[in-house]
This record gives C-alpha cells, sequence and structure tokens, in this order.
C-alpha cells in the first residue's frame, strides 16, 4: 500500500467512524438547545441500532430499517419527555435510566440476530464528478448515502439555528423557558418536540452502525459512542459544524488506531481501543480549563420547567 | 367613569402553599388611565397581574375582558387579548439581542427572519415614544433601566391594550424613572390601560389616575388619586400607623476600634482595580454608611472582608489581629458575619427550607450536631423561637425558602446572622425591594445589634436610609473612600458631588488638576 493511499483510507474511514457519533452528537445537541439534558443517548443508539437492523432482515430493505430505528430513537425520546418535561423528573437520573433500559432491551431483542448479515446494507455511492477529485474524492465523496444525509442535517440544523424563527424560538425555551412562555411560545409542546426530533437521530446513528458501516447485529455494539457524542455536544458548544468537525476527529482516532495495526505497528490493542475515551478526557479537560468551567450551554439546561414555580 | 371597563377581574382567588395570595380580589382596568397597584411585599400585586396574565391560572373568579367572558388558559391568549406585562423580574433572554428578543414575541411572523422590517419597527418606536434601545446589542450588555426599555418596546410591538408594570421604578435612577413617567403618560394617552405596580406613595401620586390598594391579598380600597392623601394609602397598605421619615435614632457609646484596613487594594471580576489603596475604621457600637453609586467597589469591599476575595495589597486587622487573606470559615470564626445584597443567590439556599437555611452557618456546633448527624429537633426548635421572635411570616419551617417574601427573606438572613452574636456585620442594600413595614423592622434589628455593641458596615444606595442609620458615612468612588465624615458634618450635596466623582476635597484637587 502506498502511503498515499494509506492515509486516504484512514481519512476516509474516520468519516465512516465518526458519522454515527455524529448523528447522535446532533441529536444531543437539538435535545440540549430546548434545554433538557440527555444521558440516554448510549441506550436510545442500541436501541435504534437493533430495531433497524430487525426491521431490515424481516423487510429486506435498509431504508425501512433506518426510518424504524428513528421511530424507536423517537419513542425513547417520548420516554424521556413525559418523565422529564411533564413530570419533571430529574434528567440526569430519567437519562441514566434509559440507557441501562435500552441496553438490556436491545441486548435481549437482539439475540436471535446475532451473525446474520443485512440483505442490501448501504454502501458507498461514488458522486459523479466530484468522486473523482483527487484526494478529496476518495476522502469524502464516495460514501454511502447516510454520510451525505448527515451533512445535509448538519446545513438544515445550522441555518434553522441561525436564521429562522422556530430555531429562534428553540434557543429561547432552552435560555430561558419563563420568558419564551411568558411570551406565547408553547415550551412544553416544543421541549417534547425537540427531545422526540433528538432521540430520533440518536436512534439514526445506532442503525449507522448496524446497516452501514458494520452491517450487523452485535450485543452493546455503540460501544460508548453514545457517551462520547454527550462529551463531544459540550467540546461543539451546542453548534452543529463544529459537532460536524469534532466526529470525525473522533472518527479518526478510532480510525486510526486500526489502521496502525493493518500496517502491523505493535501497539497494545487495549490501547488503541482506549484511544477515543482518553482523547475525550482530554478535550473536555482542555475545553474546561480554557473556558474557566463556563460554557456557552444553554442557560436552563438540566432545569424542569413549572410555570408558576419561581 | 361611564364606559365599559376594558378589563374587569371579578372575586379571583389564587392559592400558593401555605398563602392565599389573592383572596377574592375585584379590579377594573379603563382605557386611558394609569392604574397603581399599591401594596407592600408579600401582598400579592404580582400575583393578581400574573393571573391576568395568563401565567397563573386562579382558583376561584372571573376575568371580563371588553365585558366578554375570557378564559385564559396560557399567556398566549392573555396576549390575543391585548394583556402585555413586563414582570418584576425581566422576562429576556439575555444572551440574544435585543432585536431578536423583540423578535421572539411576534406570533405570526415569517418562517424567516427578517432584521430589516424589525429594525424599522423599533425606529418607529424610538420616535413615536422616545424609547430608544439598540436593536443589536445582546441583553446582557444592558443596564437594568435599558432592559426595562427593550421590555416595554416588546409590550408594545405586539399590540398590547393592557400594559402591566411590576414596580417598574424599582430599579431605576430618578432621571430614568421621570423619563418613564412620561412614556406612561403618552401610553396612556394612546388608549392604553396602564397597570403600574409600587409600594412607593410618592409615585402613586405622581403618575396615576386610580390606585387600588392591596392588603394581605384583599383589596383594601380603590379610589382616584386626586381624592386621598399619603398617610390614608399608608394606613390602606399597612392597616396601622407608620411615622413617616421617621427621626434619626441616636447611636449607643462608640466603643474601641474593632477594624482597621489599611492600603487595600483588590481586583474587581473583570480583573481591574476594584479597591484601590482603600483605608477604613471601624468601632464597636458604629454603624458605619456607605454610600456611592453601585459598581465603585462596594462589592469588592464587602468580598475582602468576608474573605471571598482575594486582597492584593494592605493589611486588615480585626480586632488587633492580622486577618489579611483568611478564609470565609476563619472570619466567620472571628465573629465576621455578612448580609449580601442578592438574598436568595448568596445569603439563603432557595430550595432549602428554614431550618435547613438556619443551620447553614451552624451546622457544627456542638448543640446542633451529634459528631456526624444533625440535630434536626434541636435545630427546628431554635428555628421556631427565631422566626417567632423576628416576626418572619413563612409558609411553614420544612417549606423552601424560595417562596417566601422579599422582606421576610431579609428577616430571616437577618436573624440568622444576628443569632450568631456577630462582632463585625456587614450589610449590603438590606432595605432593597423591601416595603415600608418590612424595612422598619430590618432597621430595628439593625440598631439593637448596634446597641449591643456590634460595629456595622452598611452599604446603601439609599441616602435617607444612611442618614438614619449611621454614625459615620463614607463615600465610596472609584474604589476608594473618597469622603468620611460623623454624621453631624454629612452635607448631602457634598455627598452628591463625591458619588459623581466630581469633588475632592481642596488639598487633594491641586494634584487633580495637574492630569
Ligand atoms: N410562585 C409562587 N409560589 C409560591 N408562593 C408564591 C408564588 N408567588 C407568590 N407567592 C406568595 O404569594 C404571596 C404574594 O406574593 P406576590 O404576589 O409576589 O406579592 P407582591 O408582588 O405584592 O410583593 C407571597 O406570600 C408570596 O410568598
Ligand atoms: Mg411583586
Amino acid at each position: 500500500m502506498g502511503e498515499q493511499a494509506f492515509y486516504i483510507a484512514i481519512l476516509s474511514s474516520a468519516v465512516i467512524a465518526g458519522t454515527p457519533i455524529l448523528y447522535a452528537a446532533l441529536g444531543e445537541l437539538v435535545t440540549e438547545r430546548a434545554g433538557v439534558t440527555n444521558l440516554g443517548v448510549e441506550g436510545m443508539m442500541l436501541i435504534g441500532a437493533v430495531s433497524g437492523f430487525m426491521a431490515a432482515i424481516v423487510t429486506g430493505n435498509s431504508w425501512i430499517g433506518f426510518a424504524a430505528a428513528m421511530l424507536a430513537g423517537g419513542a425513547m425520546g417520548l420516554i424521556h419527555a413525559v418523565l422529564t418535561v411533564s413530570l419533571r423528573a430529574n434528567q440526569v437520573v430519567s437519562g441514566l435510566a434509559l440507557t441501562l433500559f435500552g441496553t438490556g432491551l436491545s441486548g435481549y431483542l437482539g439475540k436471535s440476530y446475532i451473525g446474520i448479515p443485512v440483505a442490501e446494507p448501504f454502501r458507498g455511492v461514488s458522486l459523479p464528478l466530484l468522486g473523482d477529485i483527487p484526494l478529496l474524492g476518495p476522502v469524502l465523496f464516495r460514501h454511502d448515502v447516510l454520510i451525505y444525509l448527515s451533512w445535509a442535517i448538519v446545513l438544515a440544523l445550522w441555518f434553522f439555528l441561525s436564521r429562522t424563527r422556530a430555531g429562534l424560538n428553540l434557543q429561547a425555551i432552552g435560555e430561558n423557558p419563563g420568558a419564551a412562555d411568558s411570551l406565547g411560545i408553547p415550551v412544553f409542546s416544543l421541549r417534547y418536540f425537540y427531545v422526540i426530533v433528538g432521540g430520533m437521530l440518536c436512534g439514526a446513528g445506532g442503525a449507522y452502525l448496524s446497516l452501514a458501516s458494520a452491517p450487523s447485529w452485535l450485543e452493546n455494539m455503540t460501544a460508548g459512542r453514545g457517551w462520547i457524542a454527550v462529551a463531544l455536544v459540550i467540546f461543539a458548544l451546542w453548534k452543529p459544524g463544529r459537532a460536524l468537525v469534532g466526529s470525525y476527529l473522533f472518527g479518526g482516532i478510532d480510525a486510526l488506531g486500526f489502521h496502525l495495526q493493518a500496517a502491523g505497528v505493535h501497539v497494545s490493542h487495549f490501547f488503541l481501543q482506549m484511544l477515543p475515551y482518553l482523547f475525550t478526557i482530554a478535550v473536555l479537560t482542555i475545553v474546561m480549563a480554557r473556558r474557566g468551567g463556563r460554557l456557552a450551554a444553554p442557560g436552563s439546561l438540566g432545569i424542569p420547567y413549572d410555570r408558576e414555580q419561581r | 367613569m361611564m364606559k365599559q371597563p376594558l378589563v374587569q377581574m371579578r372575586g379571583i382567588v389564587k392559592k400558593f402553599p401555605g398563602v392565599v395570595a389573592n383572596d377574592h380580589v375585584d379590579l377594573d382596568l379603563f382605557a386611558g388611565e394609569i392604574h397603581a397597584l399599591l401594596g407592600e411585599n408579600g401582598s400579592g400585586k404580582s400575583t393578581i397581574m400574573s393571573i391576568l396574565a395568563g401565567l397563573y391560572k386562579p382558583d376561584a373568579g372571573e376575568i371580563l375582558v371588553d365585558g366578554a367572558p375570557a378564559d385564559f388558559g396560557s399567556p398566549r391568549d392573555a396576549i390575543d387579548a391585548g394583556i402585555g406585562m413586563v414582570h418584576q423580574h425581566f422576562k429576556l433572554v439575555e444572551p440574544f439581542t435585543v432585536a431578536q428578543n423583540i423578535q421572539l414575541s411576534e406570533r405570526d411572523g415569517a418562517f424567516l427572519l427578517s432584521d430589516a422590517a424589525i429594525r424599522q419597527e423599533i425606529k418607529a418606536f424610538e420616535t413615536r415614544f422616545g424609547l430608544a434601545v439598540d436593536p443589536d446589542a445582546p441583553v446582557w450588555q444592558l443596564s437594568v433601566g435599558e432592559k426595562q426599555r427593550v421590555e416595554i418596546v416588546r409590550m408594545l410591538y405586539r399590540g398590547s391594550r393592557v400594559l402591566i408594570l411590576d414596580e417598574p421604578t424599582a430599579v431605576l435612577t430618578p432621571q430614568e424613572t421621570a423619563e418613564l413617567f412620561v412614556n406612561m403618560k403618552k401610553m396612556a394617552a394612546a388608549g392604553c390601560a396602564v397597570v403600574f405596580i409600587t409600594h412607593k406613595m410618592n409615585e402613586v401620586q405622581e403618575v396615576a389616575d386610580r390606585v387600588t390598594v392591596l392588603r394581605g391579598g384583599k383589596v383594601s380600597g380603590t379610589m382616584l388619586c386626586r381624592d386621598v392623601h399619603a398617610q390614608e394609602l399608608v394606613w390602606l397598605m399597612v392597616g396601622r400607623e407608620i411615622v413617616l421619615n421617621a427621626e434619626r435614632c441616636a447611636s449607643g457609646q462608640c466603643g474601641g476600634e474593632i477594624l482597621s484596613m489599611k492600603n487595600v487594594s483588590a481586583l474587581n471580576d473583570s480583573g481591574r482595580p476594584g479597591l484601590s489603596d482603600l483605608a477604613l475604621s471601624l468601632r464597636a457600637g458604629q454603624i458605619f454608611g456607605i454610600a456611592g453609586v453601585a459598581g465603585n467597589g462596594q462589592k469588592e469591599l464587602a468580598e475582602v472582608l468576608t474573605g471571598l476575595r482575594r486582597t492584593e495589597t494592605g493589611s486588615i486587622q480585626f480586632l488587633g489581629e492580622n486577618v489579611t487573606g483568611m478564609s470565609p470559615s476563619e472570619l466567620i470564626a472571628r465573629g465576621i458575619s455578612y448580609v449580601p445584597e442578592d438574598r436568595l443567590g448568596m445569603g439563603l439556599v432557595p430550595s432549602l427550607d428554614a431550618v435547613e437555611n438556619m443551620l447553614l452557618k451552624s451546622y457544627t456546633h456542638p448543640e446542633y450536631s451529634h459528631g456526624w448527624l444533625i440535630n434536626r429537633k434541636a435545630a427546628e426548635a431554635k428555628t421556631a423561637a427565631v422566626v417567632q421572635q423576628y416576626n418572619v411570616k413563612l409558609a411553614g419551617l420544612s417549606q423552601p425558602v424560595r417562596s417566601m417574601s422579599g422582606g421576610n427573606l431579609q428577616k430571616l438572613l437577618l436573624a440568622r446572622e444576628i443569632s450568631e452574636h456577630p462582632k463585625l456585620i456587614i450589610v449590603v442594600y438590606p432595605a432593597r425591594g423591601l416595603d415600608v413595614g418590612a424595612t422598619e423592622s430590618i432597621h430595628k434589628l439593625l440598631m439593637e445589634l448596634r446597641d449591643q455593641g456590634a460595629a456595622i458596615l452598611l452599604v446603601s444606595e439609599d441616602l435617607d436610609e444612611l442618614m438614619k442609620l449611621s454614625d459615620r458615612v463614607g463615600v465610596m468612588f472609584g474604589g476608594q473612600i473618597v469622603g468620611n465624615f460623623p454624621i453631624e458634618e454629612v452635607d448631602l450635596e457634598e455627598v452628591g458631588l463625591l458619588m459623581m466623582g466630581l469633588f475632592r476635597p481642596k488639598e487633594e484637587r491641586i494634584h487633580g488638576d495637574g492630569r
């Protein structure tokens, strides 16, 4: 393998490895912008991965699988919304419970699906013209549709947040729900909506694993990517563009380990698997230290809203 | 007035845990009038208006708008009925710009945000009402007065016909207040019903056409302002006669020096000099009043003395001991107490109950703890006694203190500090936002404490309060004490000039001019 081909392979698989994290991070970003913390990402991804996989096996259509994953993720989001928005449960507790629940349930549901291949997994399509650009083409434009879809979502989300009235309302309910409410913005229904949308994106991230990057089902196959997504949103300062860059960085570290090993470099494989998590800790430490512990977090993140409470 | 009222509220009842905030309140609002709502803190003024604004749901009673029954399920419904409110605690999204905050209130605006349109509208209000706001400024950078203007513009922008202002003058300078009154008159002249909530009698007589007085959640009277005397309003408000402008209270005997600060400098939150070469001396049984415009080092002074802020240079002697650089707990142990400006943020923990808040400073005392266990019984008994002694009104000892009214919070906080028998107590803006009755009790507590021989550093923006309580008055400007007078020699005009940084003692002015 030539040196250039080696780097292209690493970069291209960085994008693939980063995509499930990107979907989940976007989901977390939307949820948190609405003022709700979601620590259930890992569980939502697993439920998405398993239900997407099952639906794809049963119907033989991966798109139906992907849609099923989003529905399942959305259902998890709905549970989180009922608990945290209506019943005003502690958001951390609800999220952790959802992760435990998702991990257990997905393992149970997926038992008989272990080792079955997907009939039509999402495969790379080279985009006309773009795919032929030297270097950039193979790194960015010869991927499966779900990756292109994730870019569209990043772009749409950025536009939504910065240019539209509904996006402004979303930020308002996360920053100061009391103010939004007094202006007639329906805080409760909007929080429901965005928590569910966030869950759907987390489900999509899980499905990317089981239907595209490693088309199969393995118990606990997200292996902590949901937690990385949670940390990544902080690193991204709740901005979609930065979430994309961050996801690919994490993907790159993931891919680097794999490719180093394949190239015969002798590093412990446990160490390489540890790298993304080490990186997460390092990044969080740096971001926190740089901003003196003060983050641009939505002002009411984590606080349930109660109209008659002061 | 023969016209039909714009709004009629009939028999409104609203209960919160442990309190009846509104007890069968009736209220009519007419187009074109400024209607003052007067009452002590906790009398239910904010509550009745929050009900009209659709924020709280009443437990009983009805609201008629233009004679037709209205059922407000949410603020949205009230907005649609033309009701707008500027809340006591502003409802602004701080990180947003002014334009974004105003755009938030648009209901059927276009999907895409348009800056040009909103700018034009904002300009229109500036020309019509003289309400100037900068559309591009982020709200967190604005002064309170400017924030209030944004709120008012936003309320007008939505086309409200009923404009409710909840204690708008509490946060304004006298000039800003005068400006606000002019605007209120313009808005009433434009056919709006303006509701003006306040607990200051003179303001009622200055702007309002009619006044409704609330006491303990009930209406104690509604009348035309030109027919009524201040003394009568006070009586309706508090149900007892209070001597206005009480005499200055004779100070006790001053004792020995308790605190001495020399050349103390400290940085403020943004890393710039907050105190520079400050000197101060305090005696036992003395109230030392600090006058000054907020932001001239008062906060830094209080924090340096309580160990919350690092001293850069200089020394602090307390009872002959050098306490420079000691931690808050070391200073507390030596008898320094602090009643901060921000009662609920810093002084008390809103989600804890009264007993737990009382314990915050004394939980290590043997009477309240057996080793690592808290003796809740003893703490409850103590709190109950204090609450009784200082006449603190609360829903229950085990209710979170956040639901208490401002005056009672302050009493509880002061009671906690006093019960520690401090030798020095730093009290910052103790009467801010309190009504006449509560202010009176707080002042009495401070004077009792002084008579027991404590030294009190009283930071206040209210010159009347300083004149009434202090034995000496110091004026802070630019992180220094620029004037320091025994109370008999205080000349208010000179103090005013010093506060603005316009006057320097003669010898110094010679050097000053050279710059
Ligand atoms: N959201 C709330 N939760 C619990 N108690 C409240 C709430 N709002 C007001 N109260 C209580 O109702 C009473 C009236 O308060 P409020 O209307 O704020 O008085 P005012 O505005 O006249 O000072 C007070 O005793 C206060 O403690
Ligand atoms: Mg009030």
